[in-house]
């Protein structure tokens, strides 16, 4: 059966625009410290999500807005969450790091790798009490350098427990490229612990949906674990705000604020010899650059665009779609900005 | 005198420590960039980055450390210490005594602490308490730059394993980064005396073990650490003007406490009230109390503390973290009681 194109297009719609009211609440200063948005993964996540039902669950990470969204939950109570108001989804007291919605089964957390546990113990549970059902799990490449994910990768294959992981893999891990200090591959290191592995574009909604489809039907049968490696992009780096692309969209601003104390101190006596110095500068520039020339920064690298391209022409159709998750999100917008009741 | 933000006097001690010593070396997640200044300074040899793999590295910190380096681990925040809690519960703080006195792992582990900007309860915690408990570790949160410079150095000649906080709100390189990340929309209680202040020309190791009163007052005792202490100070003045003389300690070290000066003021006063951001059970402030009993001290006692897991809403947030007006309800009982 081929991924009903048109539903996937509105999940990751959907998302994307209430991602972008969230970033606006951010800029605006009504959303306080960090935020991690899913912007650029929208693909990967609805094409897991769209497979899940009744039963079940989702581990996420620091990014969990985009999965529950699509999985459900109500935008009004998102974006109250975010604004901490006592009527959000976790009375404004959990924040976008720590989304939980009981009747979803999903739970984020802020604590890189703590996905593979946490969907290791829903999927058990399924086991035992709901047969069937499975657990995802959302993490990024960074992740997979966590202890407790692997310890749950190995437990998921020794236990057959019913989990999918799932790796969206950005290359990133907040100003550290993840190739520099990832030994190995990571397709082989779920082989070698007995998990099939597979890999797909994860800008393209229909690849993901048909690998985590078959993922997910294995891990229903009973055939245990699987582990899904989907290559994706982050628009806005890390989170909001995120130092090194604020430089390269800004240079002249920002540049001097960090290029100033940085040539002081290579010039300070005491320290290492030149070479030493200068493959540090190296190490520094070379980060800008690689943020300057990064396929982030690429519009034709969204997934949401890249989705709506691969629909079907149909104009009448698009348009009633686009009009219907635009005005389901500007109410939710709405009346999220109501006034607290008291 | 020179004058530097909090951080930079970390990183200024920390690179005149680096300077003299090469068995100095640094790591942790992105490090490298976070610490760019020193990377271009000692190279990438001696400023790693390191995978997201703390039980791992900081596990490896700590032998490197028996096997002769000096390494400071930089953890991304005191709350993931969780992951890797073994490499100091078991291994760096029992080596010492393991060994019959003969081997000690003298590692430096740094990390950020503390609340008040809105990232939730699992990024803002402060857990110096948590570690103290634990006989073989020395936990260090300084309070001003020129005390968290001259800690440092303290700690990087340590013969032992050194817990360095740096509490957020005090370190504009982690506002910038983790709170403000260059908006100008939003605004954080930033105690400024701690943010930025003087520093000495040249660093010297402050002792470890040491407190210090910040501020002297007849009534009353405030006793506390970090960002506490201007929250405190800030409580101590307005009381000023209600006829209330509170005096402000520093303790700087949690672990080891300086039970001696905290003693002797709270016998002249009378009176001791805990400002602590860690949680309040089992905790710091009831290791205060204890301290006192056993030395036959009776005095008032109360503490203003964290006693919830810290909310996401800044409104929230505000009231479960210490704060000034708190702090002064609080003295105003215990001036009654
Ligand atoms: C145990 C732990 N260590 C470090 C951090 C700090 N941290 C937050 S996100 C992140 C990078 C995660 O990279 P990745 O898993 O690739 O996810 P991405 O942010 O790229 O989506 C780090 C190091 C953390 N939150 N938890």
């Amino acid at each position: 059966m081929p991924p009903d194109l048109w539903s996937l297009y509105a999940l990751m719609l959907k998302s994307r625009l209430l991602e972008e009211a969230v970033a606006m609440f951010w800029q605006d200063g009504l959303i306080s410290g960090e935020m991690h948005l899913g912007t650029g993964e929208e693909a990967v996540i609805a094409g897991v999500v769209a497979h899940l039902r009744e039963g079940d669950a989702m581990a996420l990470d620091h990014r969990g807005t985009a999965a529950l969204v699509m999985r459900g939950v109500d935008p009004v109570l998102l974006l109250r969450e975010m604004l901490g108001r006592p009527d959000g989804l976790c009375g404004g007291k959990g924040g976008h790091m720590h989304l939980f919605s009981k009747e979803h089964l999903s739970a984020s957390s802020g604590i890189v790798g703590s996905a593979g546990p946490t969907a290791a113990g829903f999927a058990l549970a399924s086991q035992y009490l709901r047969p069937g059902t499975v657990a995802v799990a959302f993490f990024g490449e960074g992740a997979m350098n966590q202890g407790m994910l692997l310890e749950s990768m190995n437990l998921a294959s020794a236990w057959n427990l019913p989990v999918l992981f799932v790796c969206k893999d950005d290359g990133w891990a907040i100003t550290t490229a993840s190739k520099a200090l990832t030994g190995g591959d990571l397709n082989e290191r779920a082989r070698g612990l007995g998990i099939p592995a597979s890999e797909v574009d994860g800008l393209d909604v229909s690849a993901v949906w048909e690998a985590a489809g078959s993922a997910v039907e294995r891990a229903r049968s009973g055939q245990g674990p699987a582990f899904l490696r989907a290559r994706c992009v982050h628009f806005e780096g890390h989170f909001l705000g995120f130092q090194l692309i604020r430089l390269v969209r800004n240079p002249f601003k920002e540049m001097p604020k960090i290029s100033i104390p940085l040539i002081r101190s290579l010039l300070r006596r005491g320290g290492a010899g030149l070479r030493e110095r200068l493959s540090g500068m190296k190490t520094v520039l070379g980060a800008v650059q690689s943020t300057r020339r990064d396929p982030r920064r690429d519009r034709d690298n969204d997934p949401v665009r890249r989705a709506r391209m691969a629909l079907p022409s149909d104009a009448a159709r698009l348009q009633e779609l686009e009009s219907q998750v635009e005005k389901e999100i500007h109410d939710a917008l709405a009346s999220a900005l109501e006034e607290v009741p008291s | 005198m020179r004058t530097m933000f909090f951080t930079q006097a970390v990183d200024d001690a920390l690179a005149r420590a680096m300077a003299d010593d090469p068995r100095i070396v640094l790591f942790g997640e992105d490090t490298p960039l976070l610490r760019r200044e020193l990377l271009v300074r000692f190279g990438p040899k001696r400023v790693r980055g390191a995978p997201i793999s703390e039980s791992a590295f900081l596990g490896a910190g700590v032998a490197a450390a028996l096997a002769g380096l000096r390494p400071v681990v930089e953890i991304y925040m005191v709350d993931f210490l969780g992951v890797c809690m073994d490499a100091l519960l078991n291994h760096a703080a029992k080596v010492e005594t393991f060994s019959g006195g003969k081997w000690t792992a003298p590692v430096v582990v740094r990390a950020p602490c503390g609340g008040g900007y809105g990232d939730g309860g699992q990024h803002e915690q402060s857990l110096w308490g948590w570690l103290a408990h634990i006989p073989g570790l020395t936990v260090l949160v300084p309070s001003t730059p020129a005390d968290a410079g001259g800690l440092m150095l303290a700690a990087l000649r340590h013969d032992g394993p050194v817990i360095f906080l740096e509490h957020k709100l005090l370190s504009e390189t982690w506002l910038e980064f983790l709170g403000s990340g260059g908006r100008r929309t939003v605004k954080f209680d930033i105690p400024e005396e701690g943010a930025k202040g003087p520093v000495p020309k040249t660093w010297e190791p402050l002792p470890i073990g040491k407190a210090i009163l910040r501020r002297t007052g007849d009534d009353m005792t405030i006793v506390s650490v970090g960002s506490g202490i201007h929250r405190a100070i800030e409580a101590a003045e307005a009381l000023e003007k209600e006829e209330i003389s509170a005096g402000v300690m520093d303790l700087r070290t949690v672990s080891p406490l300086d039970k001696a000066t905290i003693c002797e003021s709270v016998a002249q006063t009378g009176r001791m009230l805990v400002v602590d951001e860690d949680y309040e059970a089992f905790g710091l402030s009831g290791e205060l109390s204890a301290i006192l009993l056993e030395a036959g001290i009776s005095c008032r006692y109360a503490r203003v503390c964290t006693q919830t897991t810290i909310p996401y809403s800044r409104y929230l947030e505000d009231r479960c973290l210490p704060n000034a007006t708190g702090i002064m309800e609080i003295a105003r009982q215990l001036m009654r009681s």
